[in-house]
């Protein structure tokens, strides 16, 4: 059976000299198509080297990744990446920053003006339009990572990958994040892939959500599947049963079998 | 913020000319409005005015004798002050102002220079991109860039049997080790976020030059560019003294000859002034250019 996006036996070997660690012991996932994926695990379990290699930008020491039944190896723009920490060029404009993805992923199939007017339409999608000629060290952190977001859209990637997009904002910056990147995924049936280490984001944004085990040799642990109608709403689902249990299952997986061992 | 939403309100065309002119007559006139910054000019100026004339009378009292060997500042002035008052006058070959002098030493200056800065962002660049050719040639770099710019003069001449194109090298030689250097440093500190975006979004080589590369070595370049530029003029002086020609350098060394050492002094104020100008305009053009890049 094919599926949209497969992570197949995907092992990863990080040796220095004789010093040899596995961080990735035989990763295998299957996402279709405009499925929702959150993976969460504790830090250093290797989640983040995961999305890197789905990215392209590491290279799987074995196994691979298929999109469409095809192997993809190398980073792309069908593979769009939110990063961390925003990774806007600073010496452009939120504009231009969306603008190079734009001309580069579409220079060579549309018209200057249709190029210009995709790029306000994901300006606008993030209402960010009133920005669009500051530069990214002028507005604040949830402003850039909205601008990421637009960036990422603009490619019209077959999977968004997104890297702990949230995570260095605050609580109610993110919050309000979260419930837009939920509204544009329902409006634009995106495949996302999503990196995190908060248990509410993950049961509130997805469809399902991969548990990995502690690292080295981390792997999935758990897939849970999250039932929950769309759209949702973050104060209804706060005494949601169904909620509670996603959330009960998650902590228990987080804080009771895989509990997080500091290193001696 | 407010201005676009009075365009669209059709009231507001009404209004607009009323507004602005009583807005124009709430401006205080230009004098009040720029007082304080008028104050403020002449109180940094004072500082340096006064000590320079402390420094004066200093150097008029110690070569106030007759027999002293060096002249003192009035005798500057009453000797050479032509050359301070016309910088422009052109009488002959070799009689002309200092102004003149000083533009063709900076004729040089340019094309030396704007050799070495493109040769070497473009090898720094390199350097900085590669592990190999930076510990190949990093050592190399390091010791060439302490040779001093006239120890390349016998070797250029020999080389190019001519002084215009031999002064124009070592300007090239001497101030192309320190873009190259800072230039491969700015690029080996991009950081991996910028990579990894040129990577999702497969820019090509060129792209990631242009687009990526050298807006963000741009701060470690402009100080490759001011310390190379620097170099320069002190090189182009020490090797105008040995080619002859026209230019502020060989100047001196024709005064010295002639000893006419007032005419030294002057042309030493105008050297100076004219390398702190260069170093100012390169700082200038290298604040404009990476405005933004440090604001993360």
């Amino acid at each position: 059976m094919s599926s949209y996006l497969s992570i197949e036996n995907v092992d990863k070997v990080y040796a220095r000299g004789t010093n040899v660690t596995k961080v990735l012991d035989n990763v295998c996932l299957k996402v279709e198509k405009g499925q929702f994926v959150s993976i969460i695990g504790h830090s250093g379990c290797g989640k983040s080297t995961l999305l890197n290699i789905v990215a392209g930008l590491t290279k799987a020491t074995s196994g691979g990744v298929l999109l469409e039944d095809r192997e993809v190896n190398a980073p792309g723009p069908d593979r769009a990446v939110v990063f961390q920490n925003h990774s806007l060029l600073p010496w452009l404009s939120t504009y231009d920053n969306v603008r190079l993805a734009v001309d580069k992923v579409f220079g060579a199939t549309s018209t200057r003006a249709k190029r210009h007017e995709w790029t306000m339409h994901n300006l606008e999608l993030v209402q960010m339009i009133h920005a669009k000629d500051k530069k990214p060290g002028e507005i604040s952190g949830g402003m850039k990572q909205r601008v990421g977001i637009a960036r990422a859209l603009a490619m019209q990637p077959k999977v968004l990958l997104l890297d702990e997009p949230f995570g260095a904002l605050d609580a109610l910056t993110r919050a309000h994040l979260q419930d837009q990147v939920m509204a544009l995924q329902e409006r634009l049936g995106n495949t996302v892939m999503m990196i995190t280490h908060d248990v509410d984001e993950a049961v509130l944004l997805s469809d399902r959500i991969v548990m990995m085990t502690n690292g080295p040799q981390a792997t999935i642990g758990e897939v849970l599947d999250v039932p929950l109608r769309r759209p949702r709403d973050r104060i209804a689902l706060a005494t949601d049963p169904v909620y509670l249990d996603c959330r009960q299952r998650v902590l228990q997986f987080l804080y009771e079998r895989h509990r997080y061992v500091e290193a001696a | 913020m407010t201005m676009p939403v009075m365009k669209s309100d059709p009231m507001a065309s009404f209004y607009d000319e009323e507004i602005e002119e009583a807005y124009r007559r709430r401006r205080p006139p230009l004098l009040i409005k720029y007082k304080a910054n008028i104050q403020s000019f002449f109180a940094s100026l004072m500082a340096p005015l006064v000590t320079l004339a402390l420094l004066l009378l200093i150097w008029q009292l110690i070569c106030i004798g007759p027999t002293s060997a060096l002249p003192s500042p009035l005798r500057i002035w009453s000797e050479a002050n032509d050359l301070i008052l016309h910088p422009f006058y052109e009488a002959g070959s070799q009689d002309m102002g200092l102004g003149w002098r000083v533009l063709t030493s900076l004729k040089r200056v340019a094309v030396g220079f704007g050799l070495a800065s493109v040769a070497g962002i473009l090898l720094g660049a390199v350097v900085g991109q590669s592990q190999w050719a930076t510990r190949g040639l990093d050592p190399i770099f390091q010791v060439l860039r302490t040779v001093p710019p006239l120890a390349w003069l016998p070797i250029s001449l020999a080389a190019f049997r001519d002084s215009q194109p031999s002064a124009i090298f070592v300007i090239f030689i001497t101030s192309i080790w320190p873009i190259i250097i800072n230039t491969a440093v700015g690029i080996r500190n991009i950081p991996q976020d910028y990579r990894n975006v040129a990577a999702v979004l497969q820019l090509n080589q060129a792209e990631f030059f242009w687009k990526i590369m050298i807006p963000s070595a741009a701060p470690y370049i402009f100080t490759g560019l001011r310390i190379g530029v620097g170099l320069s003029w002190l090189a182009i002086v020490a090797a105008e003294m040995l080619t002859g020609g026209v230019g502020i350098g060989f100047f001196i060394w024709d005064a010295w000859n002639s000893s006419r050492l007032p005419d030294i002094f002057v042309a030493l104020i105008y050297i100076g002034l004219t390398g702190f100008i260069l170093d100012r305009v390169v700082a200038f053009i290298g604040n404009l250019a990476t405005r933004g890049v440090h604001a993360n």
